[in-house]
């Protein structure tokens, strides 16, 4: 059986590259049979572009973008990692140049997104625009979510948050996208978030749940008992980390005396920022969510 | 006079633009631009200190460990218990730091800088049973190369058998790189991104099951690095042999020193660390630093002249288009000099003040390759210390994990106060990283990172002498400008890291607006 070639354009841009970097920590599969193998059977994910891992540089790559949507013309999967930033004519990032001038991040994004498949906002920046956007937002920055709205945008979209996200979120909707295709209405939240990954509070699945029920609390670093004192933003996030963990399952924030800080949410870091202050009610108004 | 732009180099972090103006095939003048802007400094305002250890790291997804300790170190110090740090605490942040050396190094050689030495098409024809050059012969096989192509071609020399040895090895670095967050995130809580390292210590709890846990996974990292890695780096020192001739650089070294062995001494680089501090010019003696000869210049970016300052005091206010201003990277000098920083500046301030680990390994690479400590200034000595640095670091982290002590303190209290200035000094694994702060009012009035790509790709400062990054390319010659695979080749030999670097706006002199930027 022919293998059928999944065309991938991955592109970066008001971020930090620990998307990429959480991304080749995917333990099974590995990041080699990511992009080398038959991820799933019959199916090959070929990575065009990726800035941190092609070979190539210069004209010769932007070449892979711009040529893009006429000679894919089946299309290819989008992911955009890092945020868009938008003022000012979107100058604050550029990608590549054309007759010498500075392309704009926002533009490849308006460009590549309209003749995609599917676009899959990566990382709290990508998603929803992160740390870039929080206030006072210099540079205008927004996620996929907010872009594709004010550009009128309809190309499906699926967000994988996360600060960085964790490899298996990212992995695991392409591997399902790839056995049964794009999610069904149903399957993505209202952040369009994946439900298999995102459709439980942190503090619902957390080992230390019975210590808040009894009312236990750490008061220092090492101390047993319910993070919440401390600052813990698991009452706030919808992710499985309790039941996952990371890096291979060798340990995760809770479990090693850190407050969850609510790092696949919307609005991160503002809305729930200090991040070692307990969360008031008072503090989440006037976030819409 | 002809112009080379190459936009954007890639298999760096972040976004760079190089320009090289040639003539007669010989480099005369070098440009390095960033091209993004977020405003990190602008969104630490007024926020709770303690956030700026969990934003700071958020600067770099590569070397995110390392803005986690630079920021614990500056809070350390603004909180008044730069002294108290248990052994526990500081012992953790070493072995966290040092697991983001290990990835960060590996990382670097075989999946950023590889493939300019590598060609991964020598599995095509491969007959054998070895996993990993069957999977790339399949990939081949499919006839769709990315990312392995489109390439800059022409210049691979390594015999087939050691291509597929290399294209194995860039494989199985995949998985090793892997564990070596696995290898953090024991005492990290989670890697890329740790959450343990916090101002006073750190918050995971040794335990015996952890420490047998932790030794036993860094044993098979440093397998790798002694069978693989320093090997690998020294067959391609062997057939690449004009690379320990090309991109010498400024020759002009800074350390700040890093993995602290001793707590109680309140200032950083009066510290016993593992890797010293120091600074030194080729031949020379290894000087002190004193951080208060650090100065960011601004002659040739885009600032107004009275931005020249020390970092605890640098304001920054953006004038677009000012004349002769090209960049809008800041000029860190010491004492008026541009210092190349990272691992071969580690590795040579150290072997010059006689560390007898770093000493041995030194002296053991240049026997094999029969040369003498001049190759070390070279695109070539510069993998070459990052290689060996791996080890060193590898073998001290075995040690430094059997004194972890169960029970003990993790964290000294951490109270914010009400007003204060703090500094942290550590070394990134891509060079010297500073962090500075000023509190005021409990909270952040002022934040600053000084950080390793911002001296090593510095534009020319108020004297005229270009940063080293730009040093380094000119005079270098350019055998096909079409295809000119020295450039990037010297680029990244530095490991540059872009989101570091910028913390401003592209280079094209479009007004940065309405705000001051303190960088």
């Amino acid at each position: 059986m022919a293998t059928h070639e999944v065309p991938v354009l991955w592109i970066q841009g008001a971020g930090c590259s620990g998307c990429s970097v959480s991304i080749l920590n995917t333990k099974h599969p590995g990041i080699s049979n990511v992009v080398l193998d038959e991820v799933v059977p019959g199916q090959h994910v070929s990575i065009r572009f990726h800035p941190t891992v092609s070979a190539g540089q210069g004209d010769s790559l932007m070449h892979v973008l711009e040529a893009a949507p006429k000679e894919m013309p089946k299309g290819y999967v989008l992911v955009v990692e890092g945020a868009i930033p938008t003022a000012d004519g979107g100058t604050f990032c550029h990608v590549g140049e054309h007759d010498g001038k500075g392309i704009p991040f926002a533009r490849h994004v308006e460009t590549l997104a309209r003749s995609a498949l599917a676009v899959i906002g990566l990382g709290d920046c990508g998603a929803f625009g992160g740390l870039p956007s929080c206030a006072p937002n210099p540079s205008g920055a927004m996620g996929c979510l907010d872009f594709f709205r004010a550009k009128g945008i309809s190309t499906p979209l699926i967000n994988i948050p996360g600060c960085p996200p964790h490899p298996d979120w990212f992995v695991k909707t392409v591997a399902g996208i790839l056995l049964l295709g794009l999610p069904k209405p149903g399957d993505l939240d209202d952040w369009l978030r994946p439900k298999a990954f995102y459709g439980k509070l942190i503090h619902e699945n957390c080992p230390r749940r019975p210590s808040f029920d009894a009312g236990v609390f750490a008061k220092n670093p090492g101390d047993p008992g319910c993070l919440f004192e401390r600052g813990c933003k698991g009452p706030y996030t919808y992710a499985d980390c309790p039941d996952r963990q990371w890096n291979g399952g060798t340990n995760w924030c809770i479990r090693a005396g850190a407050p969850c800080i609510g790092c696949a949410e919307p609005r991160f870091f503002d809305r729930l920022a200090p991040i070692y202050e307990k969360v008031t009610e008072k503090r989440l108004e006037g976030f819409k969510v | 006079m002809q112009t080379i732009t190459i936009d954007p180099v890639t298999r760096i972090e972040g976004h760079l633009k190089i320009e090289a103006k040639v003539d007669g095939g010989t480099v005369k003048e070098a440009y390095s631009c960033g091209t993004l802007f977020r405003g990190i400094e602008i969104i630490l305002r007024g926020r709770d200190p303690r956030d700026a250890q969990r934003i700071t790291q958020r600067i770099c997804g590569v070397c995110p460990t390392s803005h986690s300790i630079a920021s614990a170190l500056n809070l350390d110090s603004a909180f008044g218990i730069a002294d108290k740090i248990p052994h526990n605490g500081r012992v953790m942040r070493n072995l966290l730091q040092g697991a983001n050396y290990l990835q960060s190094h590996i990382l670097h050689f075989y999946h950023l800088c590889a493939l300019d030495f590598v060609d991964v098409t020598a599995a095509a024809d491969y007959k054998g049973s070895e996993p990993a050059l069957q999977s790339l012969k399949a990939f081949i096989g499919r006839g769709s190369l990315g990312p392995f192509l489109p390439r800059y071609e022409g210049d691979y020399r390594l015999s087939k058998e050691l291509n597929r040895a290399a294209a194995a090895h860039y494989v199985e670095a995949l998985e090793i790189r892997r564990l070596c967050h696995e290898l953090g995130a024991v005492f990290g809580a989670r890697m890329p991104l740790n959450q343990s390292v916090i101002p006073g210590g750190a918050s995971e709890t040794p335990t015996v099951d952890k420490i047998a846990q932790f030794l036993w996974m860094l044993d098979r990292i440093r397998h790798f690095v002694d069978n693989a890695y320093i090997p690998d780096v020294l067959a391609v020192a062997k057939v690449y042999g004009d690379y320990a001739g090309i991109g010498a650089g400024i020759k002009r070294f800074l350390s700040y020193g890093v993995f602290d062995l001793e707590g109680g001494v309140e200032d950083h680089l009066l510290r016993k660390r593992a890797i010293s501090s120091g600074r030194v010019k080729a031949g020379g003696e290894v000087l002190p630093v004193d951080s208060g000869k650090i100065r960011e210049e601004v002659a040739r970016s885009w600032f107004d002249d009275s931005c020249a300052s020390r970092p605890p005091y640098g304001k920054t206010e953006p004038v677009p288009g000012k004349p002769g201003a090209y960049s809008w990277i800041k000029a860190p000098r010491y004492d008026g000099e541009p210092y190349e920083v990272g691992p071969l500046a580690r590795m040579y301030v150290n072997y010059v003040k006689g560390n007898p680990g770093v000493k041995a390994l030194v002296d053991g690479a240049l026997k094999e390759l029969k040369a003498g400590p001049e190759v070390l200034f070279s695109v070539l000595g510069r993998h070459a210390a990052r290689a060996l640095e791996t080890k060193y670091v590898g073998d001290c982290m075995a040690e430094w994990v059997a004194t972890l002590k169960p029970g003990e303190p993790i964290c000294a209290e951490a109270r914010i106060p009400d007003a204060a200035f703090g500094m942290g000094l550590t070394e990134a694994s891509r060079g010297s990283l500073g962090h500075w702060i000023r509190i005021e009012g409990k909270k952040i009035a002022n934040y600053q990172c000084v950080v390793p790509t911002t001296w090593n790709a510095s534009p020319r400062d108020e004297k005229g002498q270009p940063g080293p990054i730009e040093q380094t390319l000119v005079g270098t010659k350019i055998k096909d400008t079409s295809n000119p695979v020295e450039i990037v080749r010297i680029v990244r030999s530095f490991d540059p890291c872009l989101a570091c670097a910028i913390h401003l706006v592209s280079p094209k002199g479009r007004s940065l607006g309405k705000f001051s930027v303190p960088v």
